[in-house]
């Protein structure tokens, strides 16, 4: 499958394919990156306070994929079932068995019967220590991890579409929409991001969709001034007037023509608008004013690790999760640049 | 007599750099997959004599002059064997400290393109001032830092040299104020700014206009007299050599294949190379015409064609000075014949075709078939798109580099909507065979090809959708010599077999006279002389045609 894709490349990014998997860093920081970000992606059969699989009179429940109330268990309310409640896991127990996650914790699992008052050091069960709300660290690093991830991700693909589109109209066409376009982008640049964020959280409460579209208002400029320059450039080349000559749309010429070369420099800056984007999320939740309260983020815990400092174990793991994540990022778009030089092509 | 520079034995190789292998490997394929650029050459330069070094590009001649300089990218560049004895000195062997000063000193060099070998940020007075301040202390043997007003004086007696007009105020000039000639006139000032025993030229007139070239070539070899230096020319045109060597080196795939006098190498060429470079010179004669011209139809007529760019943009109201690129043109192309456009850099013969392709804007009146084409908009003026193709001067820029040379060829059949794949595929196997390519080359990459290649997959594209008219804006200039006639060659069976038109732009006269019926002469966007191509070049009546066709070597 994935040599059939290689095979199906143009030489030149089979040349490229090869020279980023020719630098060992990169490639290796690509493999461990991809390893955690699948691990994070089943973080609710990895951390969680509900058991996987439930055996209870002869039939089997899932109760990380369907909520189950009180009642299927004989108990006594109608309501969802509380599996860390020892009157539950005894109902359980007496007809069945249960078959728990690695951890029992989710991220919002406040533990009852913790050893010390929390936050609580690093034990057996909570591997990472707890944090101030008696909430398992580990837990919330996962799912923490996976938020900012999947965060990025989106900021990335949705500021590069509005960027690359903006950009490449402006350098296409030129003149006046050029100069307009510009003049707007400054004004737009102009506006203080945070202060923006800042008035919206008073009037509404931030969730990932609110902050994704209003932190997607500022960062898509950043992709539009490369993508404009290489259309500028990409306008007067001889193989673009040829296909002008033949009658090529003015779409089909950017979308075939131009805009494989500008994706060159687009492809070069992404990994970099991402990591950009984990920290400047890092940075809101740290401050206050990113993801509602009481959701896994590690900013959040770059914050409890500040209150906290009698408590190491919080900002150490924050940092380290932190700059371990980006360390690896930067790796891979170091590598993904060092592939993308013409440099390398024309040697 | 005694040589002043002599090359023994010379090789030139490149380290290749392999992904993906691991270290052993590498060392011990090393060997193999170096690139030998050049191939243990020998030749020497005499006292006050010219030696042109001929060959294609490709052939190794930049490189050995480089390597002279010791100017090549080392150490990816290495050199497996071989001397450069200059006054008793091995070159190759001195210490870099010793080679800075006999570089600019005691060997000078000028460049092909004097646009990008001058640095744009420094004024003329700089440059010049920085070659002599450089290697001032060498030269004098007594005072160790000249005043600048000592300088300022050497400059101007230079800049008066090399026949610079008005030297005092060109002092102060930047690169981009000069013209092509002065700015080279500038790099030889500079190159001879220590009276060197030796200068390379490395194609000095090749990006010149034919006009400025024979002026420069004089100024060389004017100054190689006053100076009693020697002079390595290198070029890829005999016409230069036959101007000024007194010996010729030729050159083919790294190594030398025949030496002697221009005299004996331009008249009788022994090695089979040789021949074919020398009998590559444009010649032949247009298609012959069925009818005399004034029978054939009119297939294609401007009328008063200007084009205009704003000079200077005021923010509000209309802008009132502009650079015409093109005024009052008027031009008539006849069916089956060749329309020879002849004009130096910016005269505004390719503007003219991009004009007609309504490629920029232009006023005035196009006619197509008897039909007026120029007020159609963009929808109805796609019709006749495919009855006019264009074929750009540079093949390695007018072929997308990401697209196979099938999906190239093909673009414009998949605009006309109506053919199937399988019908699409056959025409473009029909069409490269007929342009003189391999069908089973389709699926390759434009960057496989040679230039020539390139430039028959570029034909292929704009005639695959069975044009009436082609634009050929320089389409041989950037080729060698044996390639342009190929291209000749193929451009005259294409209009026999296929009865078309040619729009042919170019500025050198042999290739406009292998393909021309008829002749416009253009210059600064007016055509200064127009009508059969015979009369025009035989008998020119207008001045500059004269100039024209005197300048030409």
């Amino acid at each position: 499958m994935i040599k059939k894709i290689y095979h199906r490349c143009s030489p030149i990014n089979q040349r490229r394919i090869d020279t980023f998997f020719f630098n060992k860093r990169a490639s290796w920081s690509l493999w461990i990156f991809l390893f955690i970000f699948t691990f994070s992606l089943f973080a609710e059969f990895i951390a969680n306070d509900k058991p996987l699989i439930i055996h209870y009179d002869g039939a089997l429940y899932s109760p990380v994929l369907v909520n189950y109330p009180e009642t299927t268990f004989d108990g006594d309310f109608d309501t969802e079932a509380d599996y860390t409640d020892p009157y539950i896991i005894e109902l359980i127990e007496e007809k069945g068995w249960m078959l728990w996650p690695l951890v029992r914790y989710s991220f919002d699992t406040h533990i009852a019967n913790l050893p010390q008052p929390a936050p609580s050091p690093p034990t057996s069960s909570n591997w990472l220590g707890t944090d101030d709300q008696a909430r398992d660290v580990f837990a919330r690093v996962l799912y923490g991890f996976r938020i900012s991830i999947l965060f990025a991700l989106a900021l990335t693909i949705g500021s590069s579409l509005i960027g690359i589109a903006v950009g490449a109209t402006q350098g296409y066409y030129g003149g006046k929409i050029d100069l307009y376009g510009q003049r707007l982008l400054e004004i737009w640049g102009g506006l203080p991001q945070l202060f923006v964020l800042i008035i919206l959280a008073s009037i509404i409460s931030p969730n990932f969709w609110w902050l994704l579209a209003v932190m997607l208002l500022f960062s898509w400029t950043g992709l539009v001034d490369v993508v404009r320059a290489e259309f500028l450039r990409g306008r007067n080349l001889d193989y673009v007037r040829a296909a002008k000559a033949l009658g090529v749309s003015n779409f089909t010429i950017m979308r075939r023509h131009i805009l494989p070369n500008a994706m060159v420099a687009t492809m070069t800056m992404l990994p970099f608008i991402l990591t950009g984007a984990i920290t400047t999320l890092t940075s809101l939740d740290f401050l206050g004013f990113g993801l509602p309260a009481g959701s896994a983020s590690l900013g959040e815990l770059m914050s409890q690790g500040k209150g906290n400092l009698h408590a190491p174990w919080l900002a150490i793991t924050a940092f380290l999760v932190l700059s371990s994540m980006l360390t690896l990022l930067v790796f891979i778009g170091e590598g993904v640049r060092d592939a993308f030089d013409p440099r390398l092509l024309s040697q | 007599m005694s040589n002043i520079l002599s090359v023994e034995d010379l090789s030139i190789s490149f380290r290749q750099k392999k992904e993906g292998k691991d270290k052993e490997r590498q060392d011990k394929e090393h060997q193999d997959n170096d690139l030998h650029i050049v191939k243990s050459i020998n030749f020497t330069i005499p006292h006050n004599k010219t030696i042109a070094l001929v060959g294609e590009s490709g052939s190794g001649k930049s490189l050995t002059a480089h390597a002279i300089m010791r100017l090549l990218p080392y150490p990816a560049a290495y050199h497996p064997t071989g001397k450069i004895i200059f006054e008793e000195r091995d070159l190759l062997a001195l210490s870099l400290k010793k080679m800075v000063n006999v570089r600019g000193n005691d060997i000078g060099m000028i460049f092909q393109e004097p646009m990008s070998a001058l640095n744009p940020l420094h004024t003329v007075e700089k440059q010049i001032g920085e070659a002599l301040t450089t290697h001032y202390a060498h030269a004098q043997n007594s005072s160790p830092k000249p005043t600048k007003k000592i300088i300022r004086e050497q400059v101007l007696a230079l800049l008066a040299q090399v026949k610079i007009p008005e030297p005092e105020t060109k002092l102060g000039a930047y690169p981009h104020e000069l013209s092509g000639g002065q700015r080279q006139r500038v790099m030889i000032a500079m190159a001879l700014a220590n009276r060197p025993k030796l200068l390379i030229a490395d194609e000095p007139t090749t990006a010149l206009d034919v006009t400025v070239q024979k002026d420069i070539l004089d100024l060389i070899t004017e100054l190689q007299a006053t100076y009693q230096m020697s002079v390595l020319l290198i070029t890829h045109d005999l016409g230069v050599v036959q101007y000024m060597a007194d010996h010729v080196l030729v050159m083919n795939k790294g190594e030398i294949v025949e030496e002697g006098s221009v005299e004996n190498i331009l008249k009788h060429p022994q090695n089979e190379y040789t021949q074919q470079l020398v009998n590559s010179h444009p010649s032949g004669n247009p298609v012959t015409l069925t009818d005399s011209i004034e029978q054939l139809p009119i297939l294609l007529s401007a009328e008063n064609l200007s084009v205009k760019f704003p000079l200077s943009k005021p923010l509000f109201g209309r802008c009132k000075s502009f650079f015409h690129a093109l005024n009052q043109v008027t031009i008539q192309l006849r069916k089956g014949t060749t329309l020879g456009v002849l004009g130096e850099s910016g005269s505004g013969k390719s503007t003219l075709a991009l004009a007609i392709l309504r490629l920029i804007q232009a006023d005035g009146s196009i006619k197509f078939d008897r039909n007026e084409i120029s007020h159609l908009n963009e929808s109805e003026f796609n019709a006749y798109r495919r009855e006019m193709q264009i074929v750009f001067q540079d093949p390695f820029s007018s072929l997308s580099p990401r697209m196979s040379v099938k999906q190239i060829i093909g673009e414009g059949l998949h605009l006309q909507g109506n053919l199937s794949k399988i019908e699409i595929e056959q025409k473009v196997s029909v069409i490269m065979k007929e342009v003189g390519l391999e069908p089973s080359m389709q699926h390759r990459y434009p960057h496989e090809f040679s230039g020539g290649q390139r430039q028959r997959i570029a034909i292929a594209r704009a005639l695959v959708l069975d044009p009436r008219l082609l634009f050929l804006d320089e389409p041989t200039s950037a080729l060698d010599r044996t390639v342009q006639m190929q291209i000749i060659h193929l451009l005259r069976k294409l209009q026999q077999e296929r009865q078309l038109s040619y729009l042919f732009i170019s500025h050198d006269i042999h290739v406009v006279k292998a393909l021309s019926h008829q002749i416009i002469v253009i210059k600064e966007g007016c055509i200064v002389e127009h009508g059969d191509a015979a009369t025009v070049l035989s008998s020119p009546s207008h001045p500059y045609t004269k100039k024209l066709l005197e300048a030409t070597l």
